[in-house]
């Protein structure tokens, strides 16, 4: 759990992150969006001290993270950004290898480690770890630098901007091996985007920054719910409040008792994957099926409409 | 079949054709201060040596003249430079008057310009195959090993030059000593100095423009005139610090030549430290805070690495410039091979000037060549081995 109380930090008098409160659970994504310049990154750089705050702390697991020095801080946590900071002059195995060398792990232990985890990454061993970080594509350089963060086993990974490099395929494919990670090891993980549907398709919760200050902070369907400020509404984007909302649930979740003709969607496809279809084909029910593929059921366009619509 | 010809060949055989059939291949005096008597190769050398060399450097020039591999024409080239260094020795022996000692034989005109025309055969070729580091380094042992057997044979003991150094064997070796000291000495004090201070200036942003003008300025000042300034300070120093001088502090002589030197050194060693650290990118230097290194493991481990190459080459520059700078300290009782060059200026014996300027140019050239495969060796390893 990381506890941030009343943490300001104030660059010549200017408050970049303004008295900000909130509390992270354990084993959760938490994504922090806002625009350039509204403190979001100054937020995470002061959870493993790489910025000092003017005022307030900032607890890890019930303990204040100035306990320790800032190194030693700084190894127990995680820590990814974009343009993923590889170290041109190592391998990737020695790269991987930093922070558990650091640590002084035996030599044993930290290449069982780098072997684990570029196979977790779906990098085979032996080829990519004797290679150099230019030697590697885009994607690929963005995995192993996760793969870095990753290697000392840290039950917090703090991520800055860390897919804003890639490009929109490659881009989706590292948000879904990210959701993946995070189940196989249960990190806590706090990640910095500015982009709202990056944060909608990873967070369990949502703190919105404007100005330093955290406007609003909760599950994604209550910012679309009820956006807190007129900022958030206008970050969520009004006209696709709607499509947001059904991007967050599953179809599983709008299943009627019933039949329906045609190709039949999976129950844990999105509700805004099951309108798009139904409108596409130009029918007016879904069967629905079960990841093993029984049938469940339907899912109705009326159904969906009225999810879509404003809460009352 | 239509002949393709190599456009740096044409001038070497140009050259070549003019170092043999145009120019004299060496010089013949009475004594070492006199004007000689020039002499072609025909008249320099027994007839079946001058005819054998003519043929080989013939063969050479054809070599180079064609498109051939480059290992052809590097086995050429050394062949012609060899063979121009042995027939130089002969020279040397048949132009002498036997039991004459005061009879000088000297390579001309001729002979300077084949060598320099192989000599830019041999580089070419080199440059052309793109010898790894390694490659190179072993190519300067080898041809220092040829110079060395020449000279150990007494095969050159006949030309005027090794006259010179027989008559000053002792001395030459005590200046060498100093003279590779003064030049080493002066960069190992800069490294010592300039490293800890480029760090400084790059991690403290307003130190840097202050400390980089202030050594600009020193490096324009022209090394005669440092010498002047130094003699000052250094000489109150001498008188007025207890000990200093029985450690050979003076305002003459190897000390003020040591700090000249010294000083020069810094602005490369200090410009390329900062220039190689602000080169490292910064999203490294991110990541290694953010992992977690301290700012010393992170200085050894990530930003001192990357920026080796940078620094290298600023030690390269110092090394350089400093065994060509060292020859001027002579001026002001430094030592060093400058030494024999104003000597032999002074004496208008241009052999014993030669006595001074070969080894300090074999000298540079020789550091060049070690620290270019340093600094490439380098380079590659913060690019990643296999870009190589």
């Amino acid at each position: 759990m990381i506890e941030i109380d009343a943490i300001t930090k104030q660059y010549d008098g200017v408050a970049v992150v303004d008295d900000v409160s909130m509390v992270i659970e354990p084993r959760t994504i938490t994504v922090v969006v806002g625009t350039s310049g509204s403190g979001k990154t100054t937020l995470l750089r002061m959870i493993n001290r790489l910025v000092e705050p003017s005022s307030g702390a900032i607890r890890l697991d019930g303990e204040d993270n100035r306990s320790i020095a800032g190194y030693e801080l700084r190894r127990r946590i995680g820590y990814a950004i974009q343009g993923h900071g590889l170290f041109p002059h190592r391998t990737v195995a020695q790269n991987i290898a930093t922070v558990p060398s650091l640590l002084g792990w035996e030599r044993r232990r930290i290449d069982l480690k780098v072997a684990e985890l570029l196979t977790l990454f779906q990098l085979e061993p032996e080829i990519y770890g004797p290679r150099y970080p230019h030697e590697l594509s885009g994607g690929q350089q963005q995995r192993v630098g996760v793969a870095r963060a990753l290697a000392a086993e840290p039950n917090v990974l703090l991520m800055d901007e860390p897919f804003g490099a890639l490009d929109p395929i490659i881009r989706a494919k590292a948000q879904e091996d990210l959701l993946a990670i995070q189940k196989h090891f249960g990190t806590t993980i706090v990640l910095v985007t500015h982009d709202m549907n990056e944060a909608f398709h990873l967070a369990h919760k949502i703190a919105v920054m404007d100005q330093g200050k955290v406007v609003q902070y909760g599950p994604p369907a209550e910012l679309v719910q009820t956006p807190a400020t007129s900022f958030v509404e206008t970050l969520i984007g009004e006209t696709e409040r709607p499509f947001r909302l059904l991007s967050i649930s599953r179809a599983g979740m709008a299943v009627e008792p019933g039949e329906a003709a045609g190709e039949p969607i999976r129950e844990d496809r999105t509700q805004q994957d099951a309108l798009a279809d139904l409108l596409w084909s130009g029918r007016t029910a879904l069967p629905v099926v079960s990841v093993t593929g029984m049938p469940m059921g339907r899912v109705t366009l009326d159904a969906l409409l009225k999810r879509a619509a404003r809460p009352l | 079949m239509r002949i393709q010809l190599d456009k740096l060949g044409i001038v070497i055989a140009l050259l070549a054709a003019y170092g043999t059939l145009g120019a004299s291949f060496a010089v013949s005096k009475p004594n070492r201060i006199v004007q000689g008597q020039a002499k072609s190769i025909l008249d320099a050398l027994p007839s079946w040596a001058a005819w054998a060399l003519l043929v080989l450097l013939f063969a050479a020039a054809v070599v180079a003249l064609l498109r051939t591999s480059a290992w052809a024409k590097l086995i050429a080239a050394a062949a012609a430079l060899l063979a121009l260094a042995l027939a130089m020795g002969l020279t040397g022996h048949f132009l002498t008057p036997a039991g004459n000692t005061y009879a000088r034989v000297s390579p001309a005109s001729g002979f300077w310009i084949l060598l320099f025309a192989f000599a830019l055969l041999a580089a070419d070729a080199i440059t052309r195959l793109k010898p790894p580091p390694w490659m190179r380094v072993l190519f300067l042992i080898l041809a220092g090993a040829g110079v060395g057997g020449l000279l150990f044979s007494g095969s050159w003991d006949g030309l005027s030059i090794m006259k010179e150094y027989a008559g000053r064997a002792d001395v030459f070796w005590v200046e060498a000593g100093k003279h590779v000291t003064l030049a080493l000495g002066s960069l190992l004090a800069a490294v010592a100095v300039g490293l800890p201070l480029g760090i400084l200036c790059h991690r403290v942003e307003p130190l840097r423009a202050s400390v980089l003008n202030a050594l600009n300025i020193i490096q324009t000042i022209p090394s005669i005139a440092l010498f002047g300034i130094l003699i000052a300070p250094l000489g109150w120093i001498a008188a007025t610090v207890p000990g200093a001088a029985a450690l050979g502090i003076r305002g003459i002589g190897a000390a003020p030549a040591f700090v000249a030197l010294f000083l020069y050194s810094l602005l490369p060693v200090v410009a390329n430290t900062v220039i190689g650290l602000s080169g490292v990118p910064k999203d490294a230097v991110d990541a290694a805070r953010g992992i977690g290194m301290t700012n010393r493991q992170r200085l050894f481990k990530i930003e001192f690495p990357l920026a080796l190459p940078v620094i290298l080459t600023g030690i390269r520059i110092v090394l350089v410039q400093n065994i060509g700078l060292a020859t001027i300290a002579a001026l002001i009782g430094g030592g060093g091979f400058g030494v024999f060059v104003f000597q032999g200026i002074g004496q208008t014996a241009m052999d014993l000037v030669l006595l001074g300027a070969v080894p300090t140019v074999a000298l540079s050239f020789a550091a060049a060549v070690i620290l270019d495969a340093l600094i490439e060796l380098n380079s590659r390893a913060v690019n990643g081995a296999r870009s190589g």
